[in-house]
This record gives C-alpha cells, sequence and structure tokens, in this order.
C-alpha cells in the first residue's frame, strides 16, 4: 500500500516554480534577519519616534492594486483572453513603478522632517528596510518586464502560463512582504 | 583544437532524447552550462584558493614559530610587508590570519567543497541530465569568480586586505582608524562577501530543486545515495543562513559608508568622540554567528556524505545505519540554526541564556557520535580496500571524532571562558572541521577524479600524500591543544614579550615543522591531480566497483550524461557483499527481478511493483 503511493510521476513541479519559493525563503530570512535585528536594538532603548509619512500608505495602496490586477492577468492568461491579459499587465507594471517613484518621495518627504539615514538607529533601520525591500521590488520588476515582454511577443497563453505564475508569486510575495514589514514599522516605532 | 576533436566526438556519441549540437570554445570549457564542467571549474578555483591559502598559513606560521627570523627571501612575494630588518608586518600579519580564514572557509570548503561535489554528483546520482536550471548554475560559479577576483585584488591593496579577523567583528572592522586592514581592505571583502552569498545562494537553490524535482524512475527519497542527502541539508542550511549574514554585512557597509550607527556606540579616537550614537556591536555577533554556526555543518556536512559513499563502496558492506545517518544529518542541520550563542559566552550574556545554548550545545554530541560509530561499524569486518580515497575517508572520521571530543570541552560555558580565544579552539576547529572537510574533499577528488576526467589518479603518490597529511595535521594539531591549555591567544603576532610562554618555544617550532611539511605534501597531490588529467592511466567506466548511478555512465561522457535513456533505479544505493549474489556489488539500476538468487522475502514481493516504476511517466509537457 505504502509502496504505491511511493511510485508516483516524480517530475511534477516545475522547476521554476519550485525555484521561486526558495528565493522567496532566501528573503523572507533575511528581512527576518532584519526585523529581529530592529528589535533586539530596539529594546534596548535610545530609539526615537518619528511620523511616518502618509505617502507611504498611498504607496502601500498602489502596491495591493498592482497585485489584484497580476492575480487578474494570471486569471485572464489561463482563460486564454489575450487582449485583458496585455492590459492588466500593463497596468501591474505601471503600478510597480508608481510604487517605486512613491517610495523615493516617501523617503524625500522624510528628510524634509529631518529623517536621515545616518540618524539614531531607529530612522536608518527605516531606510535599510524600506530600501532592501525596493531592491527587491526592482528585482520583481524585472520579472515582471520579462512577463510583460512575453505577452506582448504571444508567448504566454492559455496552458503555457507557468512564466505568469512565477512571476505573480513573486509578486504577490512582496507585496506581502511590504505590508508585513510596514506593519511592522508601525507597530514597533 | 582540442576542443573541437572532443566536440565532435560528442556528435556519434549522442542519441536519445537530447538535443546537441557543436559547441565553441567559450560555451564549453568557460560559460558552460554543463554541470560536469561546472564543478570542474569550482574545483580547480578551489585548489588554487586553497594553496593560497595553505601558504599563507606557512608564513605565519613561521612568524609564530621563530620571531627574529629573517623573511628577506620573502620581499620578492610580499615586497613592502616584510621591514628593512627581514621582519614580518605585524599589521599584515593580522590580514594574513583574516585571508587563511576567509579563503579556506568559503572559497575552499564551501565553493570548493560544496560546489564540486554538489554539481557533479546531483544529477549523476539522482539520474538527471542536467542541473534544474544551467544558466542559474552557470551565473553561480561567475559570481563565485567575481567574489574571488574581488578578494585576490584586495591582497594588492597599499593598506593590505581586511585584518579584522575572519569574523570582522565591528567596531575593529567599521572603523578605518583601528586597523590598515578595515579600510579599502575591508571594503573590498564586504563586496566580496555580498558576491559570494548570491553566487551560494543561486548554487543551493539550483541543488534542492535538482534533488527534489529531477529524479528519474525509482529514485525515491529512501533510495537516495547519503551523498545526495547531505548535499541537500547543505543546501537548506545555506538557504536559510546565508541571507542573515547579507543582512549583518550590509548594516556594516552602512555603518562604514553612510554613517549610520547600528553597531557603533560611545567611542572614542584619540580623544575625540565619534558622533556614533546607541549601536551594539554584540548585534553584528548575533547576526554573524547565526550564519557562522550553520557555516560550520555547510562544511562539514558534504564531508559526510562523501565519506559515507567512500567508505562502504571500499568496504564492500552496506552503509551500517542508512536512516540513522539521514536523521543525523538532520538533527545536526536543525540543531545548528540554535547554538550560534556557544560562540559568544564571553560577551556578558546572560549566564541562564549560556546554559541554554551550553545544553543544546552539547546535544549536538549525540547525532555527531551516531555518525561516528555507523561509520565505525561500516567499516567492522568489511573487506576493506585501501585506495587513496578510502584512506582520506578513513582520515576524516578520525579527526571528526578527535576534534569533536574537543567540542564537548569547548561547548560548556565554564569551560569555555577559559579556553575562549586561545589556540585551543584554533585547534579545535581545525581538526573537526578544517582537516576533516579537507580530507573528505581530497577523498572525494580521488574517487570521483575516473568519473571527471576519464582517467585514474596515481594511488602510490595518493598513499604518500595521504600518510605525511594524516600524521602531518595530528603533529600540528594537537600540540596546539597543549598550547592553548597553556594559555597562549589567537591572533597575537609575536608571543616574545611574554615569559611564561618561553617554556613553549619548543612546542610551537615543531607545530610550524609539521604544518611546513603538511603544506608543501600537498603538492604531491596537485601534481598528482594536473599529470593524472593528461597521462593518467584510463580508467573503465565502473573502477571501484560501485553501484550508484554515475557509474552506469561511459567513461566519455558528454552533456545529457547518459547517451540513451537515463536508467531507471530499483533498489538502494548499498548493496554490497550481498549473500547469494555472484558479485560483491548490485548497482541501483539492476532489478530485484534479475537477482533471485540474492533477494530476501521482502525484496520478492517488490518485483511486482518494478512494472510500476516501469511505467512512470514523465511529464514532459511542464514547460521549462
Amino acid at each position: 500500500m505504502t509502496q504505491e503511493q511511493h511510485i508516483k510521476p516524480i517530475y511534477t513541479v516545475n522547476p521554476w516554480k519550485f525555484i521561486i519559493w526558495l528565493f522567496i525563503i532566501s528573503i523572507i530570512m533575511l528581512f527576518a534577519a532584519f526585523t529581529s535585528a530592529y528589535l533586539v536594538r530596539r529594546a534596548e532603548g535610545n530609539w526615537t519616534e518619528f511620523e511616518i509619512p502618509v505617502i507611504f500608505y498611498f504607496s502601500t495602496a498602489v502596491l495591493l492594486i498592482s497585485s489584484l490586477t497580476m492575480h487578474l492577468s494570471v486569471k485572464a492568461a489561463k482563460k486564454d483572453d489575450i487582449a485583458r491579459l496585455r492590459t492588466l499587465i500593463t497596468v501591474t507594471m505601471v503600478g510597480g513603478i508608481a510604487f517605486l517613484v512613491l517610495q523615493v518621495l516617501g523617503w524625500q518627504e522624510l528628510q524634509k522632517a529631518g529623517i536621515y539615514v545616518k540618524g539614531n538607529p531607529a530612522e536608518s533601520f527605516y531606510y535599510i528596510l524600506t530600501g532592501t525591500h525596493l531592491f527587491h521590488i526592482i528585482t520583481g520588476l524585472g520579472v515582471l518586464l520579462y512577463a510583460f515582454y512575453s505577452t506582448f511577443r504571444g508567448k504566454i497563453r492559455a496552458g503555457n502560463t507557468t512564466q505568469i505564475e512565477v512571476c505573480a508569486t513573486y509578486w504577490h510575495f512582496l507585496d506581502i512582504l511590504w505590508v508585513y514589514l510596514f506593519l511592522f514599522l508601525i507597530y514597533f516605532r | 583544437m582540442a576542443a573541437h576533436s572532443i566536440a565532435e566526438g560528442h556528435g556519434h556519441a549522442e542519441h536519445g532524447h537530447e538535443e546537441h549540437h557543436e559547441q565553441g570554445f567559450f560555451s564549453k570549457y568557460i560559460f558552460s552550462l554543463d554541470h560536469k564542467t561546472i564543478a570542474k571549474q569550482y574545483l580547480i578555483s578551489g585548489i588554487l584558493w586553497a594553496v593560497l591559502g595553505g601558504l599563507m598559513s606557512v608564513i605565519f606560521r613561521l612568524q609564530l614559530a621563530f620571531p627574529d627570523m629573517d623573511m628577506s627571501f620573502l620581499k620578492p612575494v610580499l615586497g613592502h610587508w616584510i621591514n628593512e630588518s627581514g621582519k614580518l608586518d605585524n599589521n599584515f600579519y593580522l590580514a594574513l590570519v583574516t585571508m587563511h580564514g576567509t579563503i579556506m572557509v568559503f572559497f575552499v570548503l564551501t565553493a570548493g567543497l560544496s560546489g564540486t561535489f554538489s554539481n557533479l554528483l546531483i544529477p549523476l546520482q539522482v539520474g538527471a541530465r542536467d542541473m534544474a536550471s544551467g544558466f542559474m548554475n552557470m551565473i553561480s560559479y561567475w559570481l563565485f569568480f567575481l567574489a574571488g577576483v574581488i578578494m585576490f585584488t584586495s591582497l594588492f591593496l597599499p593598506h593590505g586586505p581586511a585584518g579584522g579577523g575572519w569574523v570582522i567583528y565591528p567596531p575593529l572592522s567599521a572603523l578605518e582608524e583601528a586597523n590598515p586592514g578595515s579600510g579599502a581592505g575591508m571594503t573590498l571583502w564586504l563586496v566580496s562577501m555580498a558576491i559570494f552569498i548570491a553566487s551560494s545562494l543561486l548554487g543551493s537553490i539550483n541543488y534542492v530543486t535538482t534533488i527534489l524535482n529531477l529524479r528519474t524512475r525509482g529514485m525515491s527519497m529512501d533510495k537516495l545515495p547519503l551523498t545526495i542527502w547531505s548535499f541537500l541539508f547543505t543546501a537548506i542550511l545555506g538557504i536559510l543562513s546565508f541571507p542573515v549574514l547579507f543582512s549583518a554585512a550590509l548594516l556594516l557597509i552602512f555603518d562604514r559608508s553612510f554613517g549610520t550607527s547600528f553597531y557603533l556606540s560611545d567611542i572614542y579616537i584619540q580623544g575625540q568622540a565619534l558622533p556614533n550614537q546607541g549601536g551594539s556591536p554584540i548585534l553584528f555577533q548575533h547576526l554573524f554567528w547565526f550564519l557562522g554556526h550553520p557555516e560550520v555543518y555547510i562544511v562539514i556536512l558534504p564531508a559526510f556524505g562523501i565519506s559515507s559513499e567512500v567508505i562502504s563502496t571500499n568496504s564492500r558492506k552496506p552503509i551500517f545505519g542508512y536512516k540513522a545517518m539521514i536523521l543525523s544529518m538532520l538533527g545536526i542541520m536543525f540543531l545548528a540554526f540554535i547554538v550560534w550563542a556557544h560562540h559568544m559566552f564571553v560577551t556578558g550574556m546572560n549566564p541562564f541564556l549560556g546554559s541554554i545554548f551550553m545544553l543544546l550545545t552539547l546535544i549536538i554530541a549525540v547525532p555527531s557520535a551516531v555518525k561516528g560509530f555507523n561509520y565505525i561499524t561500516t567499516l567492522w569486518r568489511g573487506n576493506l580496500i585501501f585506495t587513496p580515497a578510502m584512506l582520506f575517508a578513513i582520515g576524516m572520521v578520525s579527526f571528526f571524532v578527535s576534534g569533536g571530543l574537543t567540542g564537548i570541552i569547548l561547548g560548556n560555558a565554564a569551560l569555555d571562558i577559559q579556553l575562549h580565544d586561545t589556540y585551543f579552539v584554533v585547534a579545535h576547529f581545525h581538526l573537526v572541521m578544517g582537516s576533516a572537510a579537507f580530507f573528505a574533499m581530497i577523498a572525494g577528488v580521488y574517487h570521483w577524479f575516473p568519473k571527471m576526467y576519464g582517467r585514474m589518479m596515481n594511488s602510490t603518490l595518493g598513499y604518500i600524500h595521504f600518510w605525511i597529511s594524516f600524521i602531518g595535521v595530528y603533529m600540528v594539531f594537537i600540540p596546539m591543544h597543549y598550547v592553548g591549555i597553556a594559555g597562549f591567544p589567537r591572533r597575537y603576532y609575536q608571543w616574545s614579550g611574554f615569559k611564561v610562554f618561553d617554556t613553549f618555544a619548543d612546542l610551537n617550532i615543531v607545530i610550524t615543522v609539521a604544518a611546513v611539511i603538511t603544506v608543501f605534501a600537498q603538492f604531491i597531490f596537485i601534481y598528482n591531480f594536473f599529470y593524472s588529467m593528461f597521462k593518467g592511466k584510463k580508467a573503465s567506466a565502473n573502477p571501484w566497483k560501485s553501484n550508484t548511478l554515475e557509474w552506469t555512465t561511459p567513461v566519455d561522457l558528454g552533456h545529457g550524461n547518459w547517451p540513451g535513456e537515463i536508467p531507471t533505479v530499483y533498489r538502494w544505493p548499498y548493496d554490497y557483499s550481498k549473500p547469494g549474489a555472484p558479485d560483491d556489488f548490485i548497482p541501483q539500476n539492476v532489478p530485484f527481478s534479475a537477482t533471485p538468487e540474492s533477494n530476501t522475502p521482502e525484496e520478492n514481493d517488490l518485483i511486482a511493483k518494478e512494472k510500476e516504476i516501469e511505467n512512470i511517466k514523465f511529464d514532459y509537457s511542464i514547460p521549462d
């Protein structure tokens, strides 16, 4: 009985779908290290509090919307609705770039309020966490750009959605990661 | 020319599913996607780094044994690091120990060991044409190469390479004023390590994916050779721990270059207070050792796997306790993440916390002892064949046991406070992790050389190499324990300022002489390696009469590994000396129906299942 369960086709998961999860695990470890360092450091005192500019709430909303359109574009791809897919993936791209711009504007806002990278560790950590996340958003945009390119070359269609699914997994992850970081930064100020 | 003729040789060997086209020199030897070529690239880079790291140790060992020695003869190599009176510059001494540690731990025993054997053996032993992503694999090697180039460049900086120890504790590593090596040398160290981490992650992700997704028909997890299990655990450790080192390094980079204060606080330089406030250097140690401790298992786990395979094959006996071996490696992997603070007993941590970490640390002795006993019981009453690989694998077990014993001493917080940062620690980890992993790496090279280059290495030179190295390593590190108990601190340029240490001057000379002989004995191996690559005796397809799948490939194996279909796996990899069987080995791809004379009743029941294994259909429709 157990033997029968062993004997199954082994090559069932597309390697890329698996690889992206391993990348995600390593990124989780990176941010787990950062946020635990943050908590350890915060517990030691000498920690300043500052207001998080409103612009970061907007950027969060933009990223959530782009995650939604990413989800819809995978659905469209599975239904072979190419026109809809093209629109949705373009919206996702634009959303990602808008997030990037908003984050940078948010940093400028912080600088105006006198919060610098060079300041108290509370302030430095804010830049490091958002900055490292932003770096990963840039890699996500790279993956997204590749999917965008494949979409417009007509390579993504029903039955051939691996690429866009992998892209969506990564993009959703970056979205969830940001929500986690943002809530973390608000809660543990 | 040579490249062309080999490429032609491929042409007629190929029939089967794989598509092949002529490869140019660059795509075949430089930017190759073939896991075997990438493995060789890792191996040869590893050997070059090991030579450099080994020669560095010779220089600082000479300094330690003969503090008044005239080193002018090294002036052509070291230049201004040897001063007018022929003395080694004391800051350069610190840079040498730092670089020796960094090179050996990361470039030789992580990239050189894991990179070589994971790449070579994973596809061959699980029955895959190549890694899950050949492209990622290639990027992984070339990032490692780039990291190496940067680290190598740092050796030639006017103020020397990084000098803060391989653990780069701030504030020493964070402030340029602290040490000449903490300037540009440290910057390059950090950049190089950041790239190295990226390379290591790409490699590890590929290894895990290949092992879990690309196994051939019948290769269920309980039929995997122990080498593959060990590479799997190593890769998981890497994926989970290297990002943490990256976070530690990134914060250090910001402290050094952008004026943040993550690790710096209340520091005065020449009476001037630095602006940095509120940082904690202990935070760095926590982050560093959260990688640093798993890192030593990243080094030793592949060594376990390689020696299991070599010892079982050459004892002509099944490995003793296959599942116990897997579980103990799993246990070691798990414990690796919850013992890091035993490196920090003297940082003023809460003694209660210290005793928890002490307890967890001592628990590691249990799975380690299971492994030690299993190796010895595998050897027990085996038909031992002492090939050079076998000798080195036994040497690995010996070092692991004798070095592991002092681990129990150092794991005790109370004893560690006495022995911390002495040569006792140096002796401990050089035996248990350094020499043991190094011996397993050498064992692996002797054992799989026929698969890599289609030729045999000279075994007489192998025996000479083994005995000099084996005796040499013990001659270096056993006396070093005594020196450590006597209180000799690590990383000191010279001890002649302390009267109390004069009694041990002779012992230090013994250590140095043994170290020099041991290091130079490695050139026998290097000569043997490169000579055999071109002029060695031609190997047969299965020279060691081994069971695993890599030996079912032809001697001259091309891209795609098997010219025809990939063999199907029916049995575990350790059917050696099975009662009733005509030969003393039954390869994994021999079905039970072909060996009725040696089957156990349970195995006879498995014959019915063979059809099911053969009927497994691979879902080739999944696009890449």
